[in-house]
């Protein structure tokens, strides 16, 4: 039984900061930004990116570190390494950096097992501090998850994680359950992903009483961390010490089995994160210092990773099979043909479409080259967000198991389960990354594909990670929280503009809601139902906007209600989105196709 | 020159190849350095843990899991068998006495009194490692197998499902672009490798399947036969445990694409020859494609030296367009211009122009083309 060490690492003293290198090695490239005090403030100054070398014939991560930070250092004029070979430090003139930092998904990033006792109770908590934590979950263990004992122990045995977090019980109540658990773990020798080269990292996370019951099952067969109970109490989740845990047994165990990191570890001046943790980081932060709810998306090829913060509650997910080239096909047998192709307004072969899908899928780093392309793979990208935020609401609830005073109301209402705790109606800020959402054409098509996936409900920011550079920020933030967030503001976000969406559903063409612009829109109008209207607004300039929904409709007051906000431009504008909440299509395709084309038209979507 | 690094498979009529075989866990290895195997041979094996089954014997006989020891009958290490009794409750005065039998056989491995549950673990599991490819034992891995090196021609696919099958190469289609349907499956081809030339239809690989045909090569396959076949719809690429009973693999990608030229006559210069296959396919980080594997005697050509380092795209280098609107022509690279391009898309991307077989020269982003390795 050990408690796992945090990583030594020199204090660093954020003043004396004034070059920062750092990187994100991913499971193909491997990118590098410099982050330099210009007038007394951070700047995002150049980037760099090389192929990461964690297979042969390097077999070393450093290797693409260096060719990344090479790049970095001939753009910006520094020399960033020595003739060794060795990042210089710190930095001298024209020469080094004051310290480097890093984020790591190379290797298919954390894969995790966890479980709890009761699935929504402490099997959600312990999901919700593995995914908080960068991790990948393949199965949450429960004791009332329908499977039986022995499907459960051959489960884990057919699964090779790279950890497993094991939690159950609130402090001070029953300890059989939760070594139940612990009973069916053992006996079924979990083997770690990266061979049985060291043992399998566990984690205890559950009621203290059954700490020392846990580790007698346990014995020495796995490398078992006792931290404090994630769920002390059904109202309180205490997430952090677990969270914690899987940061340094990720760099102990998982890493440091991986070629060149044992050298990375040692060269990082701050401990290296997973790559969503570290998103999930900046996401925070910036929610927390901004007072907003934000929604965060990051669009992969193979998976596509949901953050979330409301009213400071902080959620991530994972959706595994649902990205634009390796889990394209899956995206296809999920979302189903008929719903992707309601966004393509033009005639497709179904037979040919369906082996166009497939050769993206066997050969994931092809682009689109033709029009028809690109609209097929952004119609694919909307569902593919769709379904990753459907899955995140469902997932984004507050605490199940804890008593609540009910009202005669509450009684009516009839809900079961959990309600989410996303509001798009109260969310501020919507950000996209990943390849589909920031290499797209013209920044309207971000704009609008975020739209019509998110389905933001009256006055909604848009913006985009320019170069994909929140995983380093996060990581920044750990150690300079200021240039973080200096750097997130100034270089990280390019704001897209504001949508405006009335919620409500009514007839095309009754009137939505009235609208008056003042400042750097001069307009005044009615939105009809289903329209979609647009204004450009530049990158700096706001409006004043005033709203009156008809009816049913609400903006942001409540039904009905006058509403009046300052609006923010961008490089997209201001879109009003008079579609209806919840936006539906038509459901012929000839009449669907001609709807969306002329949307496309208004906005300008595509030449 | 201007050159660039584009991922390429590779069809190759002669190259020294080495694999790797290992067990999942470890145990005992049964070559030597320098011996001589044969592709289906057995080279390590291992015992895994049997299955471990759960027996809550404490709830079972209605008494508290801390009461259970006085009840017990077996200790753990014990050897229990089905039917066994393995506690039993005196009852009241002797009698309405309860006990319990083990539902499994095995040996006991625990017994906790905390819970009560006994876990019971069966007969080990043998896990068997076969050499995959007829070569020479060039490297022995203490506890985890062993490295088996070889001159072999080296064809790989784009696509595979099915995993490891041998046989003897028996092609069925005469041209590279003609479609292999059911009626070219005739005489006896159990345990043989067939080698089609555009797509395999739906009907050919049900009458594979029927003729206990050891693997189909061919240049395509229509997505809708695929699902048909699987039962299922393929979400991701990751394959190679479908037991469908034979190995596909497809060398160009789905729809109506010929197998390539130069890979077609490859495959049909060695009819008759044994060759080991395996269809499993991982398009992730660590990218597995199918392969077939033929060991050659020696060297056959001087074609088999390279004039270009691996993976570099350079002008004349041979490369197959991989994304519409040219999907799957094949063609030599004529430029490289360093400035990205426009293209229809709208997207900006580095592009090179390729001159196609039929002799017209395009542009394609770079992304989009894949060298033809030798």
């Amino acid at each position: 039984m050990t408690t796992p060490p945090a990583t030594p690492k020199k204090p660093i003293d954020p003043e004396s900061l004034n070059v920062i290198l750092a990187t994100d090695c991913g499971s193909t490239t491997t990118k590098a930004i410099l982050i330099e005090k210009i007038d007394g403030t951070y700047r995002q100054t150049y980037r760099g990116e090389a192929p990461t070398t964690v297979e042969e014939p390097a077999a070393d991560v450093t290797v693409g570190v260096i060719n990344a930070a090479t790049e970095v250092g001939e753009l910006a004029g520094r020399k960033l390494v020595d003739e060794n070979g060795v990042l210089i430090r710190p930095s001298n003139g024209k020469d080094g950096c004051d310290i480097y930092i890093s984020t790591s998904s190379a290797g298919g990033g954390l894969q995790m097992l966890v479980a709890g006792v009761v699935r929504e109770m402490t099997g959600a908590s312990a999901q919700r501090a593995a995914l908080g934590a960068g991790a990948i979950v393949m199965d949450v263990l429960a004791s009332n998850d329908k499977r039986k004992p022995h499907e459960q122990i051959q489960r884990i045995r057919d699964l090779r994680p790279d950890m497993i977090l094991v939690s159950g019980g609130t402090d001070g109540g029953t300890t059989s359950h939760v070594v139940q658990i612990a009973e069916l773990i053992a006996p079924a020798k979990p083997q770690p992903r990266f061979g049985g080269q060291y043992r399998m990292p566990v984690i205890y996370a559950g009621n203290k009483d059954a700490a020392n019951l846990v580790a007698d099952v346990f014995k020495h067969e796995v490398e078992l961390s006792i931290v404090p109970n994630l769920r002390p109490t059904m109202e309180r989740e205490n997430l952090g010490p677990a969270r914690d845990a899987i940061h340094d047994l990720f760099l102990e165990h998982v890493m440091a089995h991986a070629p060149g990191y044992e050298k990375l570890i040692a060269w990082a001046d701050a401990p290296i994160m997973p790559t969503p943790g570290a998103v999930g980081e900046i996401l925070q932060t910036i929610a927390k210092q901004d007072n907003i709810n934000v929604v965060g998306v990051d669009i992969g090829g193979a998976t596509t990773d949901v953050f979330s913060v409301f009213d400071g509650a902080f959620n991530r997910t994972v959706s595994a099979n649902l990205g634009m080239s390796y889990s394209i096909s899956n995206v296809c047998a999920e979302a189903t043909l008929p719903k992707i192709l309601r966004w393509v307004p033009f005639d497709c072969d179904e037979r040919e479409l369906r082996n166009r899908v497939k050769n993206k899928m066997i050969r994931p780093t092809t682009i689109p080259q033709t029009l028809d392309a690109l609209m097929f793979e952004q119609a694919v990208s909307r569902e593919a967000l769709r379904l990753a935020y459907v899955q995140h609401r469902q997932f984004a609830v507050g605490l199940s198991g804890v008593q609540k005073q009910r009202t005669v109301g509450d009684a009516f209402a009839q809900q079961t389960g959990q309600s989410s705790l996303i509001d798009n109606m109260r969310l501020d800020l919507l950000v996209a990354s990943g390849g589909v959402l920031s290499h797209a054409p013209r920044m309207v098509q971000t704009a609008m594909m975020l739209i019509d996936a998110f389905e933001p409900e009256g006055i909604t920011r848009l913006a985009k990670d320019s170069i994909f550079m929140m995983p380093h920020l996060g990581v920044l933030a750990q150690v300079h929280p200021r240039a973080a967030m200096e750097v997130f503001q100034r270089d990280c976000l390019i704001y897209l503009g504001t949508c405006i969406a009335p919620k409500g559903t009514g007839k095309p063409g009754q009137p939505c809601c009235k609208y008056q612009f003042t400042g750097g829109i001069q307009a005044l109008g009615e939105a009809k139902f289903g329209e979609l209207l647009y204004w450009p607004l530049g990158i700096g300039e706001t409006a004043t906007v005033v709203l009156e929904p008809s009816r049913g409709f609400d903006v942001g007051s409540g039904p009905g209600k006058r509403h009046e906000a300052i609006i923010h431009g961008g490089t997209v504008g201001v879109i009003f989105d008079a579609r209806g909440r919840s936006l539906t299509l038509p459901e012929d395709r000839r009449a669907c196709q001609q709807q969306v084309q002329q949307w496309n038209r208004v906005v300008e979507m595509y030449p | 020159m201007a050159q660039g690094y584009t991922p390429g498979l590779k069809v190759t009529p002669w190259t020294r190849w080495r694999c790797r075989r290992v067990l999942p866990i470890p145990g005992d290895v049964r070559v030597k350095v320098g011996v001589k195997v044969r592709a289906e041979e057995v080279i390590a094996e291992a015992a895994m843990p049997g299955d471990a089954t759960p027996v809550n014997v404490a709830k079972l006989l209605g008494v508290p899991a801390g009461e259970l020891a006085k009840h017990l009958l077996i200790k753990a290490g014990d050897v229990v068998s089905v039917g066994q009794i393995v506690a039993q409750s005196k009852g009241l005065f002797g009698l309405f006495s309860s006990e319990v039998k083990s539902s499994v056989g095995g040996t006991v491995e625990s017994i906790s009194t905390v819970t009560g549950m006994m876990i019971v673990r069966g007969e080990p599991l043998r896990v068997q490692v076969r050499a995959y490819l007829t070569g020479t034992v060039v490297e022995v891995l203490p506890n985890e197998g062993a490295v088996i090196e070889a001159d072999a021609a080296v064809i790989q696919g784009i696509f595979g499902i099915g995993g490891e099958a041998y046989g003897v190469i028996h092609p069925v289609c005469a041209k590279h672009d003609e479609d292999l349907h059911e009626d070219k499956l005739t005489g006896d081809l159990r345990g043989k490798i067939i080698i089609g030339g555009r797509r395999v239809t739906q009907a050919a690989i049900r009458k594979a399947q029927q003729l206990g045909v050891a693997a189909v090569v061919t240049g395509g396959i229509d997505d809708q036969d695929l699902r048909e076949i699987l039962g299922y719809d393929l979400g991701v690429a990751i394959t190679g445990n479908e037991a469908i009973g034979l190995s596909i693999i497809i060398t160009e990608g789905f729809g109506d694409i010929a197998m390539a030229h130069r890979t077609f006559d490859l495959l049909r210069s060695h009819a008759g020859h044994h060759a080991s296959v395996n269809g499993t396919t991982q398009i992730r980080a660590g990218v597995l494609r199918p392969e077939i594997l033929i060991p050659v005697d020696a060297p056959v050509a001087k074609t088999a030296i390279k004039d270009r380092e691996e993976g570099q795209l350079v002008i004349g280098a041979p490369v197959r367009v991989i994304r519409e609107p040219e999907f799957g022509s094949l063609g030599t690279v004529a430029t490289m211009p360093s400035e990205p391009a426009v293209l229809a898309s709208e997207s900006k991307a580095r592009v090179v122009t390729v001159t196609l077989a039929r002799g017209e020269t395009v542009t394609v982003p770079r992304a989009n083309v894949e060298l033809i390795e030798g």
